[in-house]
């Protein structure tokens, strides 16, 4: 037990000064020369964002049926199920959107950024640059995690409007609802708060996923058994965080 | 945060000044692994315009030498120069300039596979170079292919080429920025031995041309024979032999004999029964 202790606080040392030198890279470098690599920025949107649209559309889609569905089971009872819309727009900003993106995102790109960084460093790559007086932190974390960063609101906001929409074709289809008071009825209970809420929301998941996927990536250790090794706990690592991310953001929000 | 500059007296080693022709000096380094020292105390410099040649048995050390040569590593005791510079005490920023000065062969050349050829080589001009205009960078990228002969494989990626043009790539990416040192690991390794006399020809051939001081880790000893100046044997972390290759050839310990014929340590077993016998001792 105290060797998982000792390992556990060696792995949260080690994310935190790579967090740290993340955020030097990031932000006070560029003040001083170094300039941002805006190419590798733009690839990495890319991959993360373009290329997971197709996959958070359809989950947050169905996630908006399966809303619908459930909420409008309890609400018929009470003769509520003008709310359908309401409820389906508030769950999914405030909560399931970010959570969810988040965990598409750990599972797509995060894992495949721990099982490059890994291949990389296994490959030597990553000695590579430092012997080229190039650093990693620079050249490979910084635009994955801003590339993350910048991608994951965006990708949680079209997610948004996906279930919103699997929700109006449950109301339209199934409830004799009409779209129009659908979708009012779902932007009349939506708060500014639960906009920026869920904003942030996602900012974090985002900082937190890809910043973990690169930790993970960067101890590989033992070829690709390490690799494989490595990716698994990169996923898993991410969709515990986000959970209890989540749980201390929503305490912040709406508890306290 | 940074550390203070070392007066002048510090940066000089016990053993005696810094001569000019010391590319490379080492004193005293020690590396310890899970309370296993695996470099112990070593003293060693390398002069300008060497081939040296580290060899050893598995394990014994010698690409953790060289990890703490490169400065991937900070060894726990001793100190190291690479060219007057004290590498054990600098500042991350201050051994950028250090690392523009000398250039590594790795192992499995570490050539980035998301890039073609070229851009391999072109990556670290680009960086440190940032204000050459495009042009420029290209006809310095096809000079340094040209050396190694991989000029016509430049638009290629990694993964389209053989384990030894990967090699030649990694050596011109090595040499991208006119290095007057290079650190070599294993660089024949997995290669056909037609190949290896290749690259040892080249290597050669870039060492006595470009004025190139290097230092190659190897356990290939026709290699090592062919291309090293002065050679270092490794052993348990410690240097069991040092000298030119004819010093080497007629060292007297059996050991270095051995070791550099290649032959093994004890008797190969011949049949069971004296197997037997060792394992259940005289009762059998």
């Amino acid at each position: 037990m105290p060797i998982t202790l000792t390992r556990f606080f060696q792995h949260v040392t080690s994310w935190c000064w790579l967090f740290s030198n993340t955020l030097y890279w990031a932000f006070v470098s560029p003040f001083h020369g170094k300039k941002m690599r805006v190419n590798d920025l733009f690839r990495q949107m890319t991959l993360i964002g373009v290329r997971s649209l197709l996959i958070v559309f359809l989950v947050m889609f169905f996630m908006g049926l399966v809303l619908a569905m459930q909420s409008a089971d309890t609400l018929e009872k009470v003769g509520g199920l003008s709310m359908v819309g309401g409820l389906v727009a508030a769950a999914v900003m405030r909560e399931i959107g970010p959570m969810l993106t988040a965990i598409v995102l750990a599972g797509r790109c995060g894992a495949a950024i721990t099982a490059e960084l890994g291949t990389m460093r296994v490959a030597e790559e990553l000695d590579a640059l430092e012997t080229m007086g190039l650093n990693p932190v620079h050249f490979l974390i910084v635009p994955r995690v801003l590339g993350m960063v910048i991608m994951a609101p965006c990708l949680t906001i079209l997610g948004v409007f996906m279930a919103m929409y699997g929700g109006c074709l449950i109301s339209v289809l199934f409830l004799d609802q009409d779209a129009f008071h659908y979708w009012q009825k779902s932007f009349e209970m939506l708060k500014l708060k639960d906009v920026y809420s869920g904003m942030i929301k996602s900012v974090a998941f985002g900082t937190l996923v890809s910043n973990i996927a690169c930790y993970f990536g960067f101890i590989v250790e033992g070829g690709a058994e390490g690799v494989g090794k490595s990716t698994t706990q990169s996923v898993v690592t991410s969709i515990v965080m986000i959970i209890a991310c989540d749980c201390v953001l929503t305490a912040f929000f709406y508890f306290i | 945060m940074t550390a203070p500059a070392p007066t002048s007296a510090e940066t000089q080693p016990k053993s005696g000044p810094i001569g000019a022709d010391d590319v490379i000096v080492v004193e005293d380094v020690v590396k310890i692994y899970d309370g296993r020292r695996v470099l112990d105390g070593l003293n060693f410099r390398v002069k300008r315009g060497e081939i040296l040649v580290i060899m050893g048995g598995s394990g014994c050390g010698k690409s953790t030498l060289l990890r703490q040569l490169i400065g991937l590593q900070q060894p726990e005791q001793g100190r190291i120069w690479i060219d007057g510079s004290e590498i054990t005490r600098l500042t991350e920023e201050a051994f950028i300039n250090v690392r523009r000065r000398f250039g590594v062969l790795f192992q499995s050349g570490a050539l980035f596979n998301s890039m073609t050829v070229g851009d391999n080589v072109a990556l670290p001009i680009r960086e440190h170079y940032p204000n050459q205009p495009d042009m420029t960078v290209d006809i310095m990228v096809k000079m340094k292919l040209s050396l190694v002969g991989m000029t016509q494989f430049a638009h290629l990626k990694p993964a389209e080429i053989s384990g030894g043009m990967k090699k030649r790539a990694a050596l011109a990416r090595a040499l991208a920025l006119d290095p007057k040192l290079l650190f070599c690991d294993e660089p024949t390794a997995g290669l056909d031995p037609t190949r290896v006399t290749e690259f040892d020809e080249l290597t050669l051939k870039l060492c006595r041309e470009l004025g190139v001081t290097a230092v190659v880790v190897t356990h290939d000893m026709t290699s090592a024979f062919r291309i090293g100046t002065r050679m270092i044997l490794l052993n348990k972390g410690k240097i069991w032999a040092v000298g030119t290759p004819d010093e080497i050839r007629a060292h007297p310990d059996p050991g270095v004999k051995r070791f550099i014929n290649g032959d093994p340590e004890s008797e190969v077993r011949q049949d069971a029964d004296s197997y037997l016998q060792d394992i259940l001792g005289e009762s059998q």
